[in-house]
């Protein structure tokens, strides 16, 4: 389960709906893993807006892993310019200017998109409930008394 | 027409397998009125409240609940930029079968490899509906549930020990299959959870698709919906299968106009 994914996720139980303290779900006893993904900046960019920075950026600590920048990071710092030599100029003497990732923008890409909880829990911080990762699903089904 | 999403690595056995219904979602989804409706909702230069500094609106989350075999959700992914204008879309599922998640999850991320797209999928999760979502996070969402009328919907108590079995035995496969297709009363109990979940789990320019059969008085369900106020909309957006003048199956669509 990528660390994105718990952006977007909450307790399932009724009563906790209202409570400010069951998002985000704390990782616990978490396995990671690595899971390489295609970046996409164009994305980076338009998913700034959604995070839930103070959020994330608990989770994260939470799982030991580098800590976020403290603030968002702005639009621009998610690329540079950087100079290369032209394609199919077999002298190298023409340099072209192009757009890559910047450092923070492979970083952030690295975190919330190719670092997945494998096992391990998710705990509500309201109610304490403890949901299971297992194999990288998150199983978020209630025992019947708690539904 | 868009290619379907190969699901040849799925067992059928205990999990959904693509028909009719899902690939009634598949033809209106990437219908020339719904991808011009949802490209006009999530350009990629509209502003408002759900842009960024340079005016770009942000990244749609597409949530399918129920995704069974995932050929739904694959599509979508696969195909965001036809559908969207766009390809830097989200897409997240639910299923209350574990071995659904597992095989989805194969499936979605099958579909964007082979086609290359740059979509970004998040994650399939096994729950109930949409409970473990956050609050007005979901600008797409999209539910083919089981809408057979039943005498009951199998019980979901015995479900999580099932879901834990690396191999269930034939009793408990077929308890999963009927969780597939048995609705409960008029087919409506488990859209009809469902429905209540909508104005709370979708985003101000959310959208939501729901498929139905004739047996769920689909006429009724409509005018419930637009029962709820503030703006709510629903109109039937697909069709099929039409036997002496019904419609056997259909697709509401429902949202809110403007800002
Ligand atoms: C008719 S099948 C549709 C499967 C797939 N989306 C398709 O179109 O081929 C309904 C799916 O909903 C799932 N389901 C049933 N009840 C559910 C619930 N309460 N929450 C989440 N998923 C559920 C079933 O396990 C099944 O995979
Ligand atoms: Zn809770």
């Amino acid at each position: 389960m990528k660390i994105l994914t718990l952006n977007f996720l909450t307790c399932a139980r009724k009563l906790c709906k209202s409570s400010n303290t069951a998002f985000p779900l704390h990782p616990q006893d978490a396995e990671l893993e690595i899971v390489e993904q295609d970046m996409n900046v164009e994305f980076l960019r338009n998913i700034l807006p959604r995070l839930m920075w103070e959020e994330l950026s608990g989770v994260v600590g939470e799982l030991g892993l580098p800590a976020l920048p403290p603030t968002v990071p702005t639009l621009e710092s998610l690329t540079e310019k950087k100079l290369k030599a032209a394609e199919n100029d077999p002298t190298g003497m023409n340099v072209v200017e192009v757009e890559v990732p910047s450092q923070v923008a492979l970083d952030l890409h690295r975190l919330l998109l190719e670092t997945c909880v494998k096992e391990g829990k998710l705990v509500c911080g309201s109610c304490g409930h403890e949901y299971q990762v297992r194999e990288g699903i998150a199983n978020f089904l209630l025992p019947g008394h708690l539904v | 027409m868009l290619p379907t999403p190969s699901t040849s690595h799925v067992c059928f056995d205990r999990i959904y397998e693509p028909a009719e219904d899902s690939f009634l979602l598949l033809d209106t989804l990437s219908s020339a009125s719904e991808t011009s409706f949802l490209k006009e909702r999530f350009s990629a230069q509209a502003d408002g409240q759900d842009s960024n500094a340079s005016g770009s609106s942000c990244t749609p989350l597409v949530l399918e609940i129920g995704v069974g075999s995932g050929v739904v959700l694959a599509f979508v992914a696969a195909n965001a930029k036809t559908i969207f204008g766009r390809d830097d879309v989200l897409t997240l599922g639910t299923d209350i079968n574990s071995f659904a998640c597992q095989a989805a999850s194969s499936t979605v991320q099958n579909a964007i490899n082979e086609t290359k797209s740059s979509t970004t999928f998040l994650d399939i999760v096994n729950g109930d509906l949409a409970s473990s979502l956050h609050p007005h996070s979901i600008d797409v969402l999209i539910f083919n549930p089981p809408y057979v009328p039943t005498p009951c919907v199998p019980s979901l108590p015995l479900h999580p020990n099932i879901n834990s079995k690396p191999t269930p035995t034939f009793e408990e496969e077929s308890h999963l299959l009927a969780l597939s297709y048995a609705g409960g009363a008029e087919g409506m109990e488990v859209t009809n959870r469902m429905l209540v979940q909508v104005p709370q789990t979708v985003s101000r320019r959310g959208v939501a698709y729901v498929l139905l059969c004739a047996q769920n008085k689909p006429e009724q369900v409509k005018e419930r919906i637009r029962d709820w106020g503030e703006g709510w909309k629903a109109e039937t957006v697909g069709s099929s299968g039409k036997q002496a003048g019904w419609e056997r199956l259909q697709i509401v669509r429902i949202w809110r106009d403007g800002e």
